[in-house]
């Protein structure tokens, strides 16, 4: 109980203060608007507005389906990639290098774009556009991912593996058994990181048609025509997906940061 | 290996840290059974003679030969080498996110292919012997320096090996824990294991060792079964670290 207080005071009291605060700013600054806002057309009170709600809302699956299914293939990819970024045989630290460096560079829209219109010319493969959308996030993030792993692979003292080889485990006994375990705790804030930007990014699929949270807003603009009322709820939309996944990490990284038996830092 | 073989041979080794010559010449030959202290000020190569014997270090001229293999850079080679010879580190090294029972049965499981069950009986067995049984299923964090460093002795024995290397195992210690580190080795010399530690404890070199070796800049200046080593140094270099370390 005690723990439950402690908790809605230290992370949801603070997002509904702030929370509070942008919308008293919004509306003062809204209040003598012209034309005046017209929130009836987002308002769950009323049956139109009820049913252009649910319409918005219809595109949080693929959204989510989206962004986590890119995330978990850019996690792998990206564990993939960091594995010959900390070799000491130095033609695979070049692999990784190169990789890294290049696919970073790559702009989200321009890759998105690319894979689904592109990609049927030159390869002839047609992903449909959740797939394409999926490989492009995918392919974007693992650089990044892949970063984050190799910092958290290189944070772990070398006695750890040293030890992990005195006791008989081989270099991918030692990997899974004894580094990752503990790389992964300490970079799980920056994986969530990844998470959150992942959803957002997600917005630019809308580009190719695939009817996510983005593109639905998009539509019913085009129909009712009142743009801050339904942007609003979208980013609305976003937030609350995003505040969310950070409290599942938040609750993660308490999970396993008691692991080792130490007091958490804080 | 026969009968009169060394278990540990060290012959014309050399190393090098860049331009750094770090071990110059290295000639050692430790029989089975027998108990080896290696002495020295820091930065003599006293660590890297000990972490050359298993591997974690390469050296780039001479032979090692431990338990009759000789050691290559082949990682068949120091497989093999070290699935014979234990070690324990001067920072405990133990695995934080398992717990102490895991940190033993990791090794004998993942690399023996041992039951789960049988290994952890002989988890347990060595944790009696080091006495501590009942910390087997705390996270090593949760145990003070001593206790940490006998978990980490009972890792390397859970292998079962024939020779045990020691790193300066007490010198990261809070004073009234190194004795109880001490005491386990004693008792573990008592069973005849060979060892060979690095130490400044110059208590457990007399009570222990059968042969003392002291270092100096890469070197072995000094080598001598421990009371004519102790009495009768016979280079200065030796003397004054003695006179240095035993003033204390």
């Amino acid at each position: 109980m005690k723990s439950l207080f402690k908790y809605l005071l230290s992370y949801v009291v603070p997002i509904v203060v702030a929370l509070a605060i942008i919308v008293v700013v919004f509306y003062f600054i809204s209040r003598n608007s012209e034309p005046k806002l017209q929130w009836y057309v987002v308002s769950p009170f009323n049956d139109q507005g009820l049913a252009n709600l649910k319409f918005m809302w219809s595109g949080t699956l693929a959204t989510l389906q989206m962004s986590f299914l890119a995330l978990l293939i850019s996690i792998v990819v990206g564990l993939i990639i960091a594995i010959p970024g900390i070799a000491k045989n130095r033609p695979l630290r070049a692999t990784n290098y190169a990789y890294v460096e290049i696919v970073r560079s790559i702009p989200l829209l321009p890759l998105i774009l690319w894979v689904y219109y592109g990609m049927p010319q030159i390869a002839g493969v047609q992903l449909d556009y959740f797939w394409a959308g999926v490989f492009a996030l995918a392919l974007s993030d693992s650089a990044f991912e892949a970063e984050i792993f190799r910092a958290g692979i290189q944070s772990i003292p070398r006695g750890q593996s040293e030890a992990a080889r005195t006791v008989g485990l081989n270099y991918f006994q030692s990997m899974i058994y004894v580094i990752l375990p503990q790389a992964i705790r300490r970079i799980l804030p920056a994986l969530g990181n990844q998470f959150a930007y992942m959803v957002k990014m997600s917005a630019l699929v809308s580009v190719i048609g695939l009817q996510e949270l983005t593109r639905r807003a998009n539509e019913l603009n085009t129909t009712v025509y009142r743009a801050l009322e339904i942007y609003t709820v979208l980013i609305i939309e976003y937030l609350i997906i995003i505040l969310i996944i950070g409290q599942a990490v938040r609750w993660l990284e308490r999970k396993m940061g008691n692991e080792d038996g130490s007091a958490r830092r804080n | 290996m026969t009968d009169n073989a060394y278990a540990i041979e060290m012959t014309g080794v050399h190393k090098w840290f860049g331009d750094f010559h770090v071990l110059r010449d290295i000639n050692l030959q430790v029989k089975p059974g027998d108990r080896v202290v290696i002495c020295g000020p820091s930065g003599s190569g006293k660590s890297t003679v000990v972490r050359c014997l298993n591997g974690l270090e390469t050296h780039e001229k001479g032979l090692i030969t431990v338990d009759g293999h000789q050691l290559t850079k082949k990682r068949k080679s120091i497989a093999r080498i070290r699935a014979e010879v234990g070690m324990v580190f001067q920072q405990f090294n133990l695995f934080p996110h398992l717990t102490v029972l895991e940190n033993l049965t990791l090794g004998p499981i993942l690399s023996r292919g041992m039951k789960k069950h049988d290994a952890n009986e002989r988890a347990m067995e060595y944790l009696e012997r080091v006495h501590i049984p009942e910390q087997a299923h705390k996270k090593p964090g949760q145990l003070s320096g001593g206790q940490q460093q006998r978990v980490a002795i009972a890792r390397s024995l859970c292998m079962e090996p024939k020779i045990m290397l020691f790193d300066e195992p007490t010198s990261a210690l809070d004073p009234e824990m190194i004795s109880e580190v001490l005491d386990v080795m004693l008792e573990l010399a008592e069973e005849g294991m060979t060892m060979v530690v690095v130490t400044h404890e110059m208590g457990f070199a007399r009570k222990a060792a059968d042969m003392m070796v002291f270092m100096d800049e890469g070197e072995i200046v000094e080598t001598g079964n421990p009371q004519q080593f102790f009495e009768n140094p016979t280079t200065d270099r030796c003397r004054q670290f003695l006179n240095q370390i035993l003033q204390r």
